[in-house]
């Protein structure tokens, strides 16, 4: 899973580096990733991941980091974080 | 606990009623000459109101947005360059109160703007990005453990008067524009060079020249949490809450103005129904509405904080952003209709019914952050936002 997030990281963020450059905890706030960036992110990865992020998720600490997304990704959609 | 009201006997009633008598006797004057709204600030301070928000512990009153909300309100129907820098003021408040108990530095100034009542400014906006909160293009240049700041300010309410400006500006040289702090400079840390003055056509006595900004001082005085969570979880509501109740405090004096017009003019004629009276009350369905909605976005408020996580989801700043649109708004909207009403009499600026000063005052509403802005920026949320709507579809 974390590869494919870094994927979606990668296309929608709008990061001046690459994903595989920046940490699992990195901010990606801290990074440059501005809010309709995150806006794009953040449906993108519903999509990826064939799930619905539920209103209280919809803050900017689900998508700070990829870790941050993994977690958020596998208590919505348990057992993708193996796949 | 200190129980918020009463200071030395006197009730937080007729504290605010003694501010409000201040603040209008010299509405004109502050108007007339756009100067700052001196006897109403030292009526504030007398009556210990801009400390109300420092909590308990710190020697304040612990009063919340809905306390301070009917405040500015109050305040607004008298002079609304006064309720303006009592709003902008408790904005500042609100940020330290919300973001920043973690920190010793920032207990301790609390502390004193509870004792010393100091006046706070911030200092958001900046040459160069647009109008956009959200973006810094100066920085924070760390030098051991001080810092140096210069940021190149279009507007810097009431700038000459504060105690301390609240300034935003990149985490450092190397940090994108969108990777903000939030720094509290105190006045002897920094120097203000005039570069342009506000003669504007309303809101003359908040005194927002513009200014070549330079700070220095420790680095212990930068907020401890990012701006972007700072202006989210704190800024952006408490702004678009007490603005809005200041407008209409503004709208709320228009609207009497205009129901006494009708009034005399019933006098005038008795047995007949004033023509314009149909007209009062479509402005005041308008008028209704506004209070509905702040009232709304209190409620929203105090649900967030009072949630575990105390984050602010699209909802919520969705909910926000369209306050402040609808608000704005709305409060011109009646504010027009009571001219209308009152016709010349509104027009004229003496006499009992004139509304030229509310009128100028009430069209800054719309600009300050523009609602083409704020729209743009709920636009994307919009793309976001779970609502039963969405999902249906």
């Amino acid at each position: 899973m974390m590869e494919k997030i870094r994927d979606l990281i990668d296309q929608h963020a709008g990061l001046p580096q690459g994903a595989a450059e920046i940490g699992d905890d990195t901010d990606l706030y801290r990074q440059g990733m501005k809010s309709f960036a995150s806006v794009q992110l953040m449906l993108a990865i519903e999509e990826a991941f064939d799930i619905e992020f539920p209103e209280e998720m919809l803050n900017r600490a689900t998508f700070r980091s990829a870790a941050a997304i993994a977690r958020a990704v596998e208590s919505l959609s348990p057992g993708s974080l193996a796949a | 606990m200190k129980p918020l009201g009463d200071v030395a006997g006197v009730s937080l009633a007729e504290r605010v009623q003694a501010a409000v008598e201040a603040a209008g006797r010299h509405a004109e004057a502050v108007d007339r000459e756009g100067r700052f709204p001196a006897e109403g600030l030292e009526a504030l301070k007398e009556g210990r109101l801009l400390g109300l928000a420092v909590p308990p512990e710190l020697g304040g009153e612990g009063a919340g947005l809905a306390d301070i909300a009917p405040i500015c309100t109050a305040l607004g129907g008298a002079c609304a360059s006064t309720a303006m820098v009592f709003a902008m003021h408790h904005i500042c408040l609100a940020n330290l109160v919300d973001c920043g108990m973690e920190s010793a530095w920032h207990r301790e100034l609390m502390n004193r703007a509870a004792v010393d009542q100091l006046l706070f400014a911030s200092s958001t906006t900046e040459a160069g990005v647009g109008g956009d909160l959200r973006q810094s293009i100066c920085a924070v240049e760390a030098d051991g453990e001080r810092f140096n700041l210069a940021k190149a300010a279009p507007v810097i309410s009431y700038g000459e008067q504060t105690d301390a400006i609240f300034a935003t500006a990149r985490r450092d040289p190397e940090a994108p524009s969108s990777d903000q702090v939030l720094a509290v400079l105190e006045r002897g840390q920094y120097e203000l060079e005039r570069v342009s003055t506000w003669d504007a056509l309303g809101m003359r006595g908040t005194c927002s020249h513009g200014f070549r900004f330079k700070a220095n001082a420790p680095t212990e005085q930068i907020l401890p949490r990012p701006f972007a969570d700072i202006a989210a979880e704190s800024m952006i509501a408490a702004s678009h809450i007490l603005w809005s109740s200041v407008w209409f405090g503004v709208a709320t004096d228009a609207m009497a103005k205009a129901q006494a017009f009708v009034i005399n003019e019933a006098k005038k004629s008795p047995g007949v129904v004033p023509a314009n009276a149909a007209k009062l009350a479509e402005a005041y369905a308008r008028f209704r509405t506004i209070e509905a909605t702040i009232s709304d976005a209190l409620g929203r408020w105090a649900a967030m904080r009072a949630a575990p996580e105390r984050a602010a989801t699209v909802s919520f700043s969705l909910a926000m952003n369209a306050l402040k649109v609808s608000v704005s708004t709305t409060a011109l909207q009646v504010v027009e209709d009571c001219l209308m009403i009152c016709g010349l009499q509104g027009y004229k600026n003496t006499g009992p019914y004139g509304l030229g000063r509310h009128l100028r005052d009430i069209h800054s509403a719309r600009l300050m952050i523009s609602n083409d802005r704020i729209m743009a920026g709920a636009g994307q949320m919009m793309l976001i936002q779970r609502s039963p709507a969405a999902r249906r579809a």
